[in-house]
């Protein structure tokens, strides 16, 4: 089938498999592959997109389904040189180990922030409790939203 | 992983659904946020020839208060009933019980129609409405009827739905004021609940529904006649697990699940004041 989604601010008309996940879209399409794909099964969160400034798990959401939506990625977050303020947070805490699930964090995080711009370290953790990460590295993944939430954010 | 092929159909409304399911019959499968049925679909557990995305049905989708009832659009997602003023301030117990859903980006997809058509006997939300004395509206092709949610499952992911018909709206007496409970035990954060328990008062009577304790979700009957006869949280709680017939499986076994419904029934009780 033919659907046309905007992704990053860009607009891309494919033509894919009904069956197509949306994961597979960004990445064998649309070669974006900052989107990780972990456990495959809407347990891991590696593969979190934003889908109309919210977060999804794009393992579990059908192409098909975002036809005519936005989607923003981990290559959308920067404006220009300029990282975006989780990005940074996670630069200056250190809110990585081996970095697989660092994407799906960022992009939980951004979206946690646009619903609660100023959570305590309590709700930082609730709501990442859809993204694992097996390093282990939670206690800087939550020093480094907290530390994006004080920041500025980056206005265009 | 990737589902096996289908074709796919959507339908921005209920009449295209109806008109889909009508052309497609027993063939075609719901698509609702997908939350259940994808991750079944990519382990081939289920093969529908045809998906009908609903997904963005906008008519299906919405809260409002029906004069004492509180009337949800089947289509309404989990994070939009969780922050609903009108879900907290006539249904708190759902409302609290959409928001511990999966995650959040569980939240940002799955709806409560879809959660209650799924009829996952571990589910969230078909237990806070059990709990809630909820009813269900169905609609087909034979014209529209109301189900009571202690008579729509009818067993492991089954319900009365026929196959050209859709849940299209969910109604809740509303509970304003009223006390109410729920305690989910999961092994991790946003696993199924092991065993939940919800627990509604209303007008001196308390309802007492179990999640996982059985192939559909359940009241807890005894539990609720001893509080019934003036039995306290601890003695009625020791009743939960009466009649009931929990699975054993990898994550617990049928006697932890017994266990864990007489103790969250106490924990829910006394969180209702009970």
């Amino acid at each position: 089938m033919n659907l046309t989604v905007t992704v990053n601010g860009t607009a891309h008309t494919v033509d894919v498999e009904d069956r197509t996940l949306l994961v597979h879209l960004l990445r064998d399409h649309l070669d974006l592959t900052a989107t990780n794909i972990g456990c495959d099964t809407t347990s891991c969160g590696a593969c979190t997109v934003l889908l109309d400034g919210e977060s999804v798990k794009s393992c579990t959401v059908l192409a098909a389904s975002v036809d005519g939506q936005s989607v923003t990625t981990l290559e959308g977050l920067a404006e220009g040189e300029r990282w975006h303020r989780v990005q940074e947070g996670f630069r200056s805490k250190h809110g990585l180990q081996c970095g697989f699930c660092t994407p799906g964090m960022v992009m939980a995080a951004v979206s946690l922030l646009d619903e609660n711009p100023s959570p305590t370290a309590d709700q930082v953790r609730q709501g990442l409790e859809g993204n694992l990460c097996r390093c282990t590295g939670y206690h800087n993944i939550v020093a480094a939203v907290l530390d994006a939430a004080a920041a500025k954010p980056v206005t265009s | 992983m990737i589902p096996a092929p289908f074709d796919y159909v959507r339908a921005d409304s209920y009449d295209a659904a109806a008109a889909a399911l009508g052309e497609h019959g027993d063939e075609a499968k719901l698509l609702a946020g997908g939350q259940s049925l994808l991750p079944l679909m990519k382990l081939r557990l289920a093969t529908p020839a045809v998906v009908v995305d609903v997904s963005r049905a906008r008519d299906l989708a919405y809260v409002r208060d029906d004069g004492g009832v509180l009337a949800i659009g089947a289509l309404t997602r989990h994070c939009d009933v969780a922050r609903s003023a009108d879900v907290t301030a006539h249904a708190p117990l759902l409302a609290h019980a959409a928001g511990s859903v999966g995650d959040p980006q569980v939240r940002h997809r799955g709806t409560v129609g879809g959660s209650v058509a799924h009829a996952d006997p571990s589910a969230d939300i078909p237990t806070a409405l059990l709990a809630l004395g909820a009813s269900y509206v169905v609609r087909g092709p034979g014209g529209t009827r109301e189900v009571s949610a202690a008579d729509f499952s009818t067993g492991f992911l089954e319900t009365v739905l026929a196959p050209d018909e859709l849940l299209v709206e969910i109604r809740v007496p509303s509970a304003r004021g009223e006390a109410w409970g729920y305690e989910k035990f999961t092994r991790r954060a946003i696993d199924w609940a092991t065993v939940a328990v919800a627990v509604q008062k209303r007008g001196g009577e308390t309802s007492v529904a179990l999640a996982n304790m059985g192939s559909t979700v359940l009241r807890a009957a005894a539990t609720e006649a001893a509080l019934a006869s003036g039995a306290g949280a601890a003695d009625a709680a020791a009743h939960a697990d009466e009649g009931t017939e929990p699975a054993a499986d990898v994550t617990a076994s049928a006697e932890f699940r017994r266990h864990l419904a007489r103790v969250l029934t106490k924990r829910a009780l006394v969180a209702a004041g009970r």
